[in-house]
Formats: structure tokens, sequence, C-alpha cells
């Protein structure tokens, strides 16, 4: 269905319970549902999604043990190796007087590395275009589902019945 | 997920059934066996560890204290060393005291603060909290006694030759102390933290019994006013009890991150007693409203102030150990390489127990929510904090003659069986979710996905 890329069906909503509701029935008729869209969170929407659950926390472990050894490697070098340095009386390597460092390059490098993960993850940032916009009012006071038309192999007809029937006040087609 | 699960009926009373307390029985009279082994190895040189080398590490003492030319730096310990076992005894009700206090007044912090931000997911489980301060009067029998009995082996500042101006004995740096360290005015705060903390917790706790019975939200109101009246007092109150049992111990050092040390290990011990008490009630088919989320928040609540405790512990460190001042250094220097190098173990342990595991082990997501891992992680936290406290205590009281054998874990054993028999008691008297809290109905659908 090539010519169906890029081609999505926007359904827009009035309630935030209506979508709520809409999103499992749709799932069971066999819609593939991209993402909806909507002014404020909704309790419960993630599940009824189906999104796989979020790894950013294992990145932000990852780069929290990247972080921390940095610090470790380059104060133990610096001050341990390269130009041993005495401090309060202590050998120049000292974990303890290492540890503060330590946890704010953990910390930085962390919140760093996720940033960077969210704008790559989102296709966001300098060099990026496709910025879909499936419906302004999405910001505002509207409820908006988002259907990839070219991951549906449901006719255009009868998910825009589906999506009718689920409570959506308008359905439009939006081609990228 | 909200709508998907269907809310367990709040009419629910805990039973204290006769196995259970059977249960907790033999425990206690396991724990007062341990005890009585122990005394009876302590007195007969068995126990112990009775370094050999205590000559030397009061020699240390005497160059810690140097300044001070404090001629007496040995003689708690050379006082008797046939009564040393009854010094022991002392100390460990001293430690326990203390610890099982710091628990108790927790649970009465936890609802006091959940009052003053108007929570509204805790309203489900808050009678587990609001039945831990009962246990407040025994500890506080328990330590005035002991005060009265042992304080003078306990505290090295109740020696009156220490205030004689010339005196062979005259310390010139405690007597400066005097005005505070007192033996009159140490039984008045004593006497006084507990008859305002178990007082004010009676009040608490008789307006959520009315509110149980008859409704609306002016017992809320109240509650709110008198838990924030508690937070001003604990406050104040925390800082110096932790003055009082803990760091007057080390009457020469002092430091002042102590009061916020000593909160941050309490609250993180209640905080992990609450989480077991309630993991373990919903083992028993109890509180099924408690959902996922609560248990994901107050696992949360034991994660981030483990880490908490860390830093207050970590903080103290860091300052003594990069400043290198001798007067503060004889501290870890007592615990690190004093007593033949006894506290060494315990020192570690105490970071291994409430920091390292806890914090590994809470990490993911599901770890804190999943019964068994809570389980491990407020056992490593509540075993944890009773070796911290007893790294800060039995130094300074015992030093050389400090063992760690049946004696402590006797006393352990018994003081957690008597604290689990008082909070099933008080658990028993309500129902065990308060069903005219007006959060409840929030707390009933808390979901943080």
């Amino acid at each position: 269905m090539a010519e169906l890329s890029g081609k999505y069906l926007v359904g827009v909503y009035d309630d935030d319970d209506t979508v709520l509701h809409a999103v499992p029935r749709l799932r069971k008729a066999g819609v593939k549902i991209k993402e909806v869209y909507s002014p404020f969170p909704i309790h419960g929407l993630d599940e009824a999604l189906g999104h796989p659950r979020t790894r950013i926390g294992i990145a932000a472990f990852m780069f929290g043990v990247t972080g921390c050894c940095t610090a470790l490697t380059m104060m133990i070098w610096m001050m341990g190796i390269d130009w041993p340095m005495i401090v309060g009386g202590k050998d120049p390597i000292s974990i303890p007087n290492y540890i503060p460092i330590t946890f704010e390059l953990t910390v930085l490098f962390t919140a760093f590395g996720m940033v960077i993960t969210f704008f790559i993850s989102n296709g966001l940032g300098p060099g990026t275009h496709f910025h879909p916009r499936f419906d302004v009012r999405s910001t505002d006071n509207k409820f908006v589902m988002a259907i990839d038309l070219g991951r549906n192999s449901m006719s255009i007809e009868d998910i825009s019945r589906a999506l009718k029937d689920s409570g959506a006040e308008e359905v439009n087609i939006k081609q990228f | 997920m909200a709508s998907a699960h269907s809310i367990p009926s709040i009419e629910e009373r805990f039973e204290f059934t006769s196995g259970a307390k059977r249960n907790l029985l033999i425990g206690g009279g396991i724990g007062l066996g341990l005890v009585l082994l122990g005394v009876y190895l302590a007195a007969t040189g068995g126990g112990g560890h009775e370094a050999a080398a205590s000559g030397a590490e009061h020699a240390a003492a005497a160059v810690g204290h140097g300044a001070a030319e404090h001629a007496s730096a040995g003689h708690e310990a050379a006082e008797g060393h046939g009564a040393s076992w009854m010094t022991r005894v002392w100390a460990n009700l001293w430690v326990n005291g203390v610890y099982f206090t710091g628990i108790s007044v927790i649970g009465m912090f936890f609802i006091s603060y959940n009052y003053l931000a108007q929570a509204g997911w805790s309203a489900v489980f808050k009678r587990v909290p609001e039945a831990l301060p009962a246990f407040l009067p025994i500890t506080g029998v328990i330590m005035l006694v002991t005060f009265f009995l042992g304080g003078h082996d306990l505290f090295h500042w109740t020696h009156e030759g220490l205030y004689e101006v010339g005196g062979p004995e005259y310390d010139p740096i405690i007597a400066g102390k005097r005005g505070f360290l007192n033996t009159p005015f140490f039984i008045f705060r004593l006497v006084f933290y507990f008859v305002v903390w178990y007082g004010m917790w009676r009040v608490i706790r008789n307006l959520s019994l009315q509110e149980d019975e008859i409704g609306g939200t002016e017992f809320y109101e109240k509650s709110i006013r008198f838990g924030t009246a508690f937070l001003v007092v604990f406050g104040v109150t925390s800082s110096t009890s932790a003055w009082d049992f803990v760091m007057s111990v080390d009457t020469h050092w002092f430091s002042t991150m102590f009061g916020w040390y000593t909160l941050a290990s309490w609250h993180v011990a209640g905080l992990a007693v609450i989480t077991l008490i309630i993991v373990m009630l919903r083992d028993r088919g109890y509180l099924r409203a408690v959902n996922s989320s609560h248990l994901r928040d107050l696992g949360k609540f034991v994660f981030a102030f483990s880490i908490f405790w860390t830093y207050v512990w970590f903080a103290q460190f860091l300052l003594i150990y990069y400043a290198n001042l001798p007067e503060e250094n004889i501290y870890y220097i007592e615990r690190f390489r004093g007593h033949g190098g006894f506290f060494k173990a315990p020192f570690f342990i105490t970071l291994l127990l409430n920091f390292f595991f806890p914090f590994l082990v809470l990490m993911t997501r599901d770890a804190k929510f999943t019964h068994s891992i809570l389980k491990v992680a407020c056992w490593s936290v509540i075993i944890g904090h009773y070796m911290d406290f007893y790294t800060n205590i039995m130094p300074g009281t015992l030093g050389a003659n400090a063992g760690f054998g049946p004696l402590e874990w006797g006393f352990f054993l018994l003081f957690i069986c008597a604290f689990g028999y008082s909070v099933a008691s008080q658990l028993e008297k309500a129902n065990l979710i308060p069903r005219n809290h007006p959060m409840l109905e929030e707390s009933l659908h808390h979901d943080i996905a």
C-alpha cells in the first residue's frame, strides 16, 4: 500500500472520556492507532493505547554509570597519577573526596543524555524537518487521534466509520 | 486502568489472631532467652570481644582528647570489668529504646505531614502509621529507667567530678556544656519529649476514631491544625532529642548535622516499617484497597529517604574527613581504628544495608510494588538503621567492651516482637480503612500509571 504512506486519518473528539473509551473499541475492531494528542494528560490512556513501556529509565541508568566512571577516571588520573596532590592530609587517591564531583557528573551526564535521547527519539532538534501537525486544536480543546493508513490493512471507509461510531465529531484525511 | 480495577470493600477489621499473638510471644521469648544467654556469656567473660589491645586503644583515645587533658579517657571501661555486662545491657536497652522511639514517633510525623500537605493518596492506609506511636510510653519508660539506673555508665557527662574547677577530673569542655547537659534538665527533656509526642498522637488518634463514627470534615480540619502544631514541635524536639539520646554519648564531640542525621535515620526506618506492615497485612488478605500505585509510592519513599539518609551521613562525614581537625576526626577514628577495629564492620555494614542495597534493589519500577522485593528492602533498612544507632552509641558507651552477640540480637528481637504486638493491638481497635476520611475516595482511586 505504498500510495497510502504518509497518509493519515485524523479523528477529532470533544471529550477526554469519549476518546479514552474509543481507544479500546477501535483496537478491538482491528484499527492500529498511531497516537492520541490531548491538551492534558489522560489517566489510563497509555495503557489503553498499548504503547510499549518506555526504556528511558535504562538509558538514564547507562548515562549515569558513564558519568560516574568518567568522573572517577578523570579525578583519579588528574589528582592521583598525573599530578599527585595531597588535600586535607589524605592520600592523593582518596575516594571520599571525589564523591561530590562524581555525583555531579553522574547527574549531569544523565540529564544531558536524557534530553538528547528525547530529542532523537522524538525527531526534534536541529536538522529535523518532519513535524506532523494533525490538528492544531489538540493544543486547545480537542482530542485528536491519528491513524497511519500505511500501517492499516482496513479500508479508509471502514476506519472512518469506526471512528464516527466511537464518538469522533470529525474525521479528516491528512497527507504529509 | 483507573476504570478497570474494582475497589474492594472499605469495611474491614483486622483480627489479631491467637496464632499471631503466640508467634510474637515466642519471638519475644527467644529474644529474652538470647538476652539471658548473652548476659551469661558476657558475665563469664565469653561474650564480646574484650579487646586485648584495649590499653593501646585508650592511649589512642587520650591522644585524640589531647587538647582537653582528658586524663580519664579510659576510666569508663576501667571502672569495673566485673560489671561491664551490666553496662552492656544498659547500652543495648538504650540503643533499642532510641531506635524504636524513633520508629514510633515517625508514625505521627508521617500522618502530620500528610495532613499538612492535605495529601490524598495516603488516606487508605493511614491506620498503619497511626498505630505506631502507641509504643512510645513503653520505650519512654525503658529509656527513663535505663537513664536512672545506667545513665552513669552510659553518659560520661553525668560524672560530677568533671565540673569541679581545679579537680583532678575537671574538663573545661564538658563543663562549658553544663547549662544544657545536666541531669535534671536532661530528665525534664526526656519526659517532655515523650509526654508531648504521645499526647499529641492521642489527640490526633481520637480525632481519627471519632471521624470514623461521625464523619464530616470537622475532624479533618482539626487534624490538619494539630498535625501542623506537631510538626513545629517535632522540628525542634527531633533535633534536641537526637543530641540528648545519641550525640551526648560522645560528650566532647559535636556535629551541627546531627539532628538532621538522626531524623533521617528515624524517618527512613519508620517508612520501611510502615511499608513492611502494609505488605504483611496485604499478604494476610487485608488492605486489598491498597493498590500497586500506593505500594510504588511507598517504595519510592523508602528509596528516596535511604538516599537522603546517605546524603546527610556523607555530608557529615566528608566535612570532618576533609577538614581533618583532630577534635572532630576522633569520632570517625574511634569507629575506624579504635577499640581494636571492632566498629569498622558495623560502620560499613550500615552503609551497605542502608544505601547500596535498597538503592540498587528498589531502583526499577516493578521492584517498588513487588511484595517480596519490598520486604527484603524494608528489612535491610530496618536492620541497617539498628546498626546505624549501634555504631553511633556503642563506641562512646562500651568502647572496647562492646560486642555483637546473643545479647544484641536478643534485645533487638525482643523489641521487634513487643513493637509488633503493640502495633497489632492498635490496628485491631478500629476499621482498617478510615471510612469517613474526606480524602478516602481520592486515595482509593490513586493511580500513577
